[in-house]
């Protein structure tokens, strides 16, 4: 009824320019050619040859990427059968706990999260390296996996599986030719999440990763620590690009699928 | 009836899965904190003495209930760090929730009512900067609000300012830390519930002689007081125990829950301690969360 | 007026086909006392019925009566409480629905949306291992029977509803079942293409020689397409019967009720005239009189006689005295609907009696108007007894 004004716009402005301002800095002073970093001193990419050279940030950019795929890789088979199991079983003797055992990680304080895994590899004795930051990392996203395909899953038509099995499509094999390929959208979603937020955890990974296990965020969180450096502005301005271009390309391509299904779904309702 | 016993085995291990990773890796691990919250600090790798031995069994662990320490929980009352790191953290947390939620809702009530081909954009927009890295968002503001840092010079060279202001290492600076990384957390759900809400209601009140400013304060905000109050709860909950925004903007003064718990940890070595900090930390935010996840539950179950 | 059109769809040729009537023909689908619960609710209660081999046989209700819980039993979504669930004799309630020969058409149509047409159709042959040649040539030919050649490799959202439709149909029918079950096949289509859809629903039924079973809660839809119709209430079959049976000769006011426009005049039972039961009407004391058919009443017990609008007779002018049930009244209301209009009028005892006229002439000398006193009659042939 009202119309969208110059006030609106004049908030969506300040908004977003309050949202941006602060990474477009970084990104912008990383191509500074002084090291003073807030003094501008002409364009120069030697940062990034900087970047290049810095073996331990590359090693620990490196062990960061294979703790995000293989955690986000596992977390999604989890969530996803927490999602089912959420959403699919009903009630069942010990739904309560189960559920909250699925929240509690999304809700907890990383500090508790992270302190809380690490007792529990010292009390088994499991050396701390690759596999405990990844452990951890698969627990801590598993749960945002499942919020993610549980919502999926609720809006989906359970008349399509009904049809499937009705044509003579045993259970199982329902799942794998129909429910799985019409989900995918949300599980790659999922995977992303996770993806990012392992990449993302200083916390968590602090606690648990031990020697020869550095991921990037402690990486940097010890350069950080000693103030602002353009190196960091540099390898700040790669994450983001990265980032940016994954989501874009992410979200075209689920656009178009998500339309494409939502039209079906009204088409079949309407 | 062998497909119902195969269906019933199946189901047995959807479920077993995931429950057995949840016990092994959210369960136990609370319970060995709870446990060695309980035990005595000594200096030695792992820097505690346990409690319970489980390899000495029940009569063992009978024994041990008795004499079990509740010292380190003493401790924290008598040691006025902290409480007072307590107090500071839910000031702190709930001061920046405040004022997310009055930066927020102007910024979901305008993307609510933007054309509807552009709100996909305009929540694109609000969620990228979540999934750019946590630690270079508050790295950048070390950047800006550092004595020589761009706030002070653009506020010196708009000649508002004659002496650079001490941002960076004060509470102040936490507090715009977390509003700032914090801030689609809230923008989210409030633009859920504001977008979702069927604008001829406010027609119909302005029709019933209700004018524009009433019908707000009547129709638009009562029915996003869910929207306002999950946004509320996504913010407090995770900036009570914070680390990284008061170890980076906060000065050796800020006292912060989360970050006691970790120079607790990682510098003074006193496990126990931790653990209890740990403890009393989720204790304290139990009723948040609760009333979160019961809003959570009656979503998904409205959404079925 | 459905059993006309039935005439002129199939050609011409009057079907003979009622094995319901011949006591030796075996039925395809049994219910036998079947039974199922949520909860404490019992949605499908007791229910037994027969349905034979090539009948179009409609379950028909109000949303909630439990036709589709009767459908999803025997589809096998559902498995009974209590009762068994036949098909060509034998017990089917214990197989799972994916080895049932009964394929059902979903009211939401459940294409998979991740498929083309051909490979929605194509679904259940290649499920029953059918070899590739045979399956592509049953979906040419399954194209072709819904008119759909050429648009094999849309996705569905592609199509329009009536398209969509088409290709659920299809999908259904790939791999003959012996049974087809359509839950509420029609509700997502616009009035005129629904009816179109009737007739073509119709048609394929007769050419294929299939039991078709359809769920429905709009009654001209069930006269139209059935040869029998089973109306539900509240998880029980209430009557089973022709369209005609069904209209004409309600077994019950709530059948009498649901099925098309109804006048009720509840009264006590004073005795018998021949065929013809005596009813004095409570609110008026008027002495009625109607076929007392089948129903069997002591006399004082509490009956209702049924007139359809279209069997009143209204006047303008006061009937000659020897016409049977007279009633008169003022006109409160009329609906003008073209080819008829209905009048529905107030008596003196305050209840009311609808009453339609066809417009055989023009509007310039329509008698009757508003608040006109008028006198109502109907034949006691007219009038159906009922008990319940």
């Amino acid at each position: 009824m009202r119309r969208f004004g110059a006030f609106h716009i004049a908030v969506l402005a300040a908004g977003f320019a309050f949202l941006y301002v602060p990474i477009l800095l970084v990104v912008i002073y990383s191509f500074n050619a002084s090291r003073l970093v807030t003094v501008w001193a002409g364009f120069s990419t030697k940062w990034y040859a900087a970047l290049l050279a810095n073996t331990q940030l590359l090693d620990a950019a490196r062990v960061s990427l294979m703790v995000a795929a293989v955690s986000a890789t596992i977390a999604t088979v989890l969530g996803t059968l927490v999602a089912i199991v959420l959403v699919r079983f009903g009630r069942f003797r010990g739904r309560l706990v189960f559920s909250s055992l699925v929240y509690a990680p999304l809700v907890m304080p990383e500090v508790i999260t992270g302190l809380s895994l690490l007792l529990l590899y010292v009390a088994v004795a499991f050396d701390r390296g690759f596999w405990t930051v990844t452990l951890a990392h698969v627990t801590f996203t598993l749960s945002f996996v499942a919020i993610v395909v549980q919502s999926r899953l609720i809006s989906f038509d359970r008349s399509l599986e009904e049809a499937a099995q009705d044509l003579g499509c045993p259970p199982a094999e329902t799942f794998f030719r129909i429910t799985l390929p019409i989900i995918l959208p949300a599980l790659i979603a999922g995977w992303l999440l996770a993806f990012t937020l392992s990449l993302d955890d200083l916390v968590i990974a602090s606690f648990t990763s031990g020697p020869g296990a550095t991921t990037l965020p402690i990486q940097i969180y010890s350069a950080v620590r000693l103030g602002v450096s353009p190196e960091i502005n540099a390898a700040s301005t790669i994450l983001i690009g990265l980032v940016t271009l994954a989501v874009i390309a992410f979200s075209l391509s689920t656009k178009r699928s998500e339309v494409e299904r939502q039209r079906a779904e009204r088409g079949a309702a309407t | 009836m062998a497909t119902q016993r195969n269906t019933r085995l199946g189901r047995l291990a959807l479920i077993g899965v995931p429950a057995l990773w949840l016990t092994l890796f959210v369960a136990v691990p609370f319970a060995i904190v709870v446990r060695i919250s309980l035990s005595e600090s000594v200096i030695a790798m792992p820097p505690y003495e346990p409690v319970f031995d489980l390899s000495a069994g029940f009569a063992a662990f009978a024994e041990a209930l008795g004499r079990l320490d509740f010292d380190k929980f003493v401790f924290l009352t008598t040691d006025p760090l902290y409480l007072e790191s307590y107090l500071s953290s839910i000031r702190i947390a709930g001061l920046s929730t405040a004022i997310i939620l009055a930066v927020g809702y102007p910024i979901a009530y305008a993307m609510a009512r933007a054309p509807k081909g552009t709100q996909p954009l305009l929540v694109m927009l609000v969620v990228l900067p979540f999934w750019t890295s946590f630690l270079i968002r508050v790295y950048a503001w070390m950047g800006i609000l550092a004595r020589d840092g761009f706030l002070n010079q653009a506020l010196g060279g708009l000649g508002l300012i004659s002496e650079p202001l001490d941002i960076l290492s004060t509470d102040t600076a936490v507090m715009i830390g977390i509003v700032y990384s914090y801030l689609p957390f809230m923008v989210l759900p409030l633009y859920a519930s504001l977008e979702k809400m069927d604008l001829s209601l406010l027609e119909a009140a302005a029709d019933l002689g209700c004018p524009p400013w009433q019908a707000f304060w009547r129709i638009t905000v009562p029915l996003s007081l869910p929207g306002v109050v999950a946004g509320c709860l996504l913010v407090f909950i995770p900036a009570v125990g914070e680390f990284v925004i008061p170890d980076l903007l906060g000065g050796s003064d800020t006292l912060m829950i989360g970050k006691t718990l970790w120079s607790e940890f990682f510098s003074n070595r006193d496990w126990p301690v931790a653990s209890a900090v740990a403890v009393v930390l989720l204790v304290a935010l139990l009723v948040p969360i609760g009333i979160y996840q019961h809003m959570q539950a009656r979503q998904l179950e409205a959404d079925r | 007026m459905a059993d006309v059109i039935r005439q002129q769809q199939l050609g011409g040729v009057r079907r003979e086909f009622a094995p319901w009537t011949d006591p030796a023909a075996a039925p395809l689908i049994r219910f036998d006392a079947v039974t199922k619960r949520f909860g404490d609710v019992a949605a499908v209660d007791g229910v037994s019925l027969d349905i034979y081999e090539r009948e179009f046989f409609a379950l028909l209700g109000p949303s909630g009566c439990g036709k589709t819980t009767l459908m999803r039993l025997l589809a096998g979504f559902e498995t009974p409480d209590a009762g068994r669930v036949l098909l060509g004799g034998e017990d089917i309630s214990a197989v799972p629905p994916h080895l049932r020969p009964v394929n059902m058409m979903f009211q939401s149509y459940a294409l998979f949306p991740h498929m083309s047409v051909a490979a929605n159709i194509a679904f259940g042959p290649k499920m029953d291992g059918w070899p590739r040649a045979r399956v592509d040539a049953r979906v040419g030919q399954m194209l072709k029977l819904v008119q759909l050649d050429g648009l094999g490799a849309r996705k569905p959202h592609q199509l329009s509803g009536g398209q969509r439709q088409r290709v659920a149909l299809a999908r259904s029918l790939a791999k003959s079942p012996k049974v087809l079950l359509l839950d509420e096949p029609m509700a997502a289509l616009d009035k005129k293409l629904r009816e179109e859809t009737q007739f073509e629903l119709m048609h394929i039924q007769y050419e294929l020689g299939m039991t078709f079973v359809i769920v429905t809660h709009d009654q001209e839809e069930a006269m139209t397409v059935a040869d029998r119709i089973g109306v539900m209430d509240k998880g029980r079959l209430v009557q089973v019967g022709t369209p005609a049976e069904i209209y004409e000769q309600p077994n019950s006011r709530y059948v009498a009720d649901f099925i098309g426009d109804v006048t009720l005049f509840k009264g006590t039972l004073e005795g018998r005239d021949g065929d013809v039961a005596l009813v004095r009407e409570r609110t008026s004391g008027v002495l009625l009189r109607a076929l007392a058919g089948m129903a069997d009443a002591a006399p004082g017990a509490t009956v209702w006689i049924a007139v359809r609008p279209e069997k009143a007779r209204i006047s303008p002018d006061p009937l000659p005295p020897d016409t049977p049930n007279v009633l008169s009244g003022e006109v409160f209301d009329i609906a003008y609907l073209g080819d008829l209009s209905i009048y529905k009028v107030r008596r003196p005892d305050g209840t009311f009696m609808k009453a339609s006229q066809p417009n055989a002439t023009r509007l310039v000398e329509r008698p009757i108007g508003w608040d006109d006193k008028v006198w109502l009659s109907f034949a006691p042939e007219a009038g159906v007894l009922l008990t319940r």
